[in-house]
């Protein structure tokens, strides 16, 4: 339907995106991580988009990372060096994984745009005075923005940004959750299209499409031939072929922890708060990235509950190669599966793979086995 | 601990630092029997409050570096990688967590901990590897949350950071039911800052010429103001080192046979080469009188206010060398180089240390453009050997020494 190929267009082709929302007049906001406040940028004029990886060869970015840090983090230094970026006004950096928080240093030691900003969120979430930090750091972050604007950022912006967002939220989760429920009812391709779309494409027109999409999909008859319900787990899955491969092989994916997906949208921020504090708190309740700590089994209870919740038959843990906080994650988590006695595999990528090849065989391979 | 590389004219001090470290093994790893709380904590963790409390102070990361000297580094780390840990993980991380699981190593493992306390101004890779500590062992976890300054010292991360020295009290109060002596705690911060002087000053011996000893040297007699910090036994170990020194200067001592050249070194020791790396060095009559790391041990002595040191102590473990910014990096690499008049720089880049790594090669276009001095990087691991190659590391070494001849003249 034209809803969805919106968003398929809008990912697949970037700089026109973005040169059509700065034809409207909009500065263009890139972000890492997503833990950015978007609400924030969006209520302060700007554009927030998500930075990903254009997954280019890596020549500017070999002088400034060596080649054991994760390609996301080369491969979108590599796009900004290159000038790919130059649709930006500026970037935000949350603070999250060790690679991240030099990456920071390094955009802002050769920057090329305007605006640049750190949001050196707490490592910690789990008490009071990390929820409290979190709030100071979100209000410096609005003093940046205010700085750059040459005005303040009225609450009844911020709030209006947090409805519109938390719509966003609204449908993706209702997407998930139909997904969930009737499998195969939309692709993999699409949905994560659809995700990604709503880090990238102007947010009121993604909240409205995403509406529709929803609408429709309602309306539609549940396919008939379901296949293995999976669980994605990782940080990014920007490489929708993996999204083929595992519906190829007889798989059908009913729910994801992905900072791509569910751990990115799940749980709305509270309307009836100070927009700070409600930000700050759904920071602090959403589920969490591995980089960030709150409490010591919460990923696993986490990931278990959702198996549950969607009646999953596996986990299909997808790491990128020299990404720690996950690695570092994957054992306990593959244990508490185990002892849940839920089935799961791993693959190790880089998110420049060109052939997915070998992770066919092995979705096969785990298919049977599930 | 990390051996010592032989030299022309031994350190004395070098066997009394051994003694030392014996015995605080010893007291650390029979803690049980003596009814006394062990906290494993950071290398750049806030260690003062424990030893005001007594309980024992126990390092992982030094533990690390032994294991990486006893060139029992690659073993440990297979078999963490057979437990399920990547390869790219940091190597003392692997190590520590399969020797908890194996108890190998060369002291047969560290003591159990009743707590851990991790202090994230390092990495975030301490943050993770404490978590599975604390699931191992089933203990409680103190994270010691310091925001990363990329720029300046903000007034809501001091606040952040101060209201958790409170929570940390707190916690230790709790872990161990006994209240902190609050006089206590200041002769002990007392001492941890007259530590970090003396140690300041030890480093400072080398600007020297000759220098009396290497950061070969100081990679050695780091291990005390690292776990002992806050002692007398530091306090006092350090001023004979320093004499020592001092002697070495009069009687014109050097640590490298007709020192030449003198360079700094950045990033973590190579612990599985250190012997090796030292002599291809010192065959080229070059001596590295400097370094980045365990100068990290004295470098926010500014920041320190020995009456007020549990306030003061915020800015201080929050603004290590480590949790700023790379520009603010390069600019104290800058120092270095002025300070110790040095002639080249090499640069480790370390396959287990990110926030170490990633950034250098930026650092090293600033020190190329502002000082002009020949830059050598070298690919290695501190602990895990398998992505070391000696014919590779030495040939580049040659190299780069050829180079600073030329240009020396
Ligand atoms: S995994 Fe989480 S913390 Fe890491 S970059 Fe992605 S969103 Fe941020
Ligand atoms: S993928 Fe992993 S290493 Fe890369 S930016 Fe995200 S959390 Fe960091
Ligand atoms: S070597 Fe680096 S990554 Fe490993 S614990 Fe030390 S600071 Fe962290």
């Amino acid at each position: 339907m034209k809803d969805i190929e919106c968003f398929h267009d809008a990912v697949s082709h970037i700089p026109e995106t973005a040169s059509q929302i700065k034809k409207q007049g909009r500065k263009i906001m890139g972000y890492l991580c997503s833990y950015a406040p978007e609400e924030l940028i969006h209520a302060a004029g700007f554009h927030p988009m998500r930075l990903f990886s254009s997954k280019s060869d890596i020549v500017l970015a070999e002088n400034h990372l060596q080649s054991y840090c994760c390609s996301l983090v080369r491969g979108i230094l590599e796009d900004s060096l290159n000038g790919r970026l130059d649709f930006l006004d500026g970037a935000v950096f949350p603070h999250t994984c060790d690679s991240m928080q030099r990456l920071s240093d390094i955009w802002r030691m050769n920057n090329r745009y305007a605006f640049f900003a750190d949001v050196v969120l707490p490592a910690k979430l789990n008490t009071e005075s990390a929820g409290i930090y979190m709030t100071e750091v979100l209000a410096r972050f609005k003093k940046d923005l205010e700085a750059a604007i040459g005005k303040d950022i009225p609450d009844t912006e911020i709030k209006a940004s947090i409805s519109l967002f938390n719509r966003i939220r609204k449908n993706l989760s209702a997407l998930y959750d139909l997904n969930s429920r009737h499998p195969g009812l939309i692709s993999g391709r699409d949905l994560y299209a659809l995700v990604k779309g709503s880090m990238i494409m102007d947010r009121k027109e993604a909240a409205d499409r995403l509406a529709n999409i929803v609408s429709h999909l309602e309306k539609m008859s549940p396919p008939v031939k379901p296949g293995k319900r999976l669980i994605l787990s990782g940080s990014v899955c920007d490489t929708p072929d993996i999204f083929d491969a595992i519906e190829t092989a007889g798989g059908v994916l009913v729910g994801d922890d992905l900072c791509t997906g569910q751990r990115w949208f799940e749980g709305p921020v509270m309307e009836d708060t100070p927009p700070l504090s409600a930000m700050a708190q759904r920071y602090r309740d959403r589920v969490t990235c591995p980089a960030k700590h709150s409490g010591l089994t919460t990923r696993a209870e986490n990931l278990v509950s959702l198996v549950q919740k969607t009646r999953a038959d596996g986990v299909v843990f997808l790491m990128l190669k020299f990404c720690d906080p996950h690695t570092f994650d994957y054992p306990y988590l593959k244990e508490r599966l185990d002892g849940a006695g839920i089935k799961s595999m791993i693959f190790e990528m880089d998110d420049q793979q060109q052939s997915l090849a070998q992770f066919s065989t092995r979705i096969e391979t785990f298919i049977h086995m599930i | 601990m990390p051996e010592k590389p032989n030299e022309t004219v031994k350190i004395k001090s070098a066997k009394k630092m051994r003694d030392l470290m014996t015995a605080y093994y010893l007291e650390a790893l029979s803690a049980g029997q003596n009814h006394k709380p062990v906290a494993w904590i950071t290398s750049g963790g806030p260690v003062e409050p424990l030893v005001a409390m007594d309980i024992i102070p126990v390092y992982p990361e030094n533990h690390g570096a032994m294991i990486g000297s006893a060139k029992m580094g690659e073993d440990l780390c297979a078999k963490a990688e057979d437990m399920g840990y990547s390869s790219d993980l940091c190597s003392y991380a692997r190590a520590d967590i399969a020797c908890s699981v194996v108890k190998g190593g060369p002291i047969g493992g560290l003591p159990k901990p009743d707590m851990l306390i991790c202090c994230n101004n390092i990495c975030g890779t301490v943050l993770k590897w404490y978590e599975v500590q604390a699931r191992f062992y089933n203990v409680p976890l103190f994270i010691f949350d310091t925001p990363i300054c990329h720029g300046a010292y903000t007034p809501e991360i001091a606040r952040y950071v101060r209201t958790q020295i409170d929570e940390y009290i707190a916690f230790l109060e709790t872990v161990t039911q006994r209240k902190l002596d609050h006089d206590r705690m200041n002769e002990v911060g007392k001492l941890s800052l007259e530590g970090q002087r003396l140690w300041q000053k030890v480093l400072n011996t080398t600007a020297h010429k000759p220098s009396p000893m290497s950061a070969f040297d100081a990679f050695f007699f780091l291990a005390l103001i690292v776990t002992l910090r806050g002692t007398r036994i530091a306090v006092d170990f350090y001023k004979e080192l320093i004499e020592e020194m001092e002697q070495r200067i009069r009687d014109g001592v050097s640590s490298v046979p007709n020192e030449r050249y003198r360079l700094l070194w950045d990033n973590l020791p190579v612990w599985h080469r250190l012997k090796w790396l030292s002599s291809k060095f010192s065959d080229h009559h070059a001596c590295l009188v400097a370094d980045t790391y365990t100068s990290a041990w004295c470098g926010t002595i500014k920041y320190i206010d020995e009456n007020r040191f549990l306030d003061s102590m915020a800015e201080a473990y929050t603004r290590i060398y480590l949790n700023i910014g790379v520009d603010q990096m390069a600019e104290e690499v800058l120092n270095m180089i002025r300070f110790y008049d040095i002639d080249g720089f090499v640069m480790h880049s370390n396959r287990s240390c990110k926030p170490y790594s990633f950034g250098q090669m930026d650092i090293m276009r600033i020190v190329r453009e502002k000082t002009g001095i020949p830059v050598l990087m070298i690919e290695a691991d501190m602990t895990d050997p398998r992505s070391f190659s000696e014919s590779q590391v030495e040939t580049r070494i040659d190299a780069f020494m050829e180079i600073i001849k030329q240009r020396r003249g």
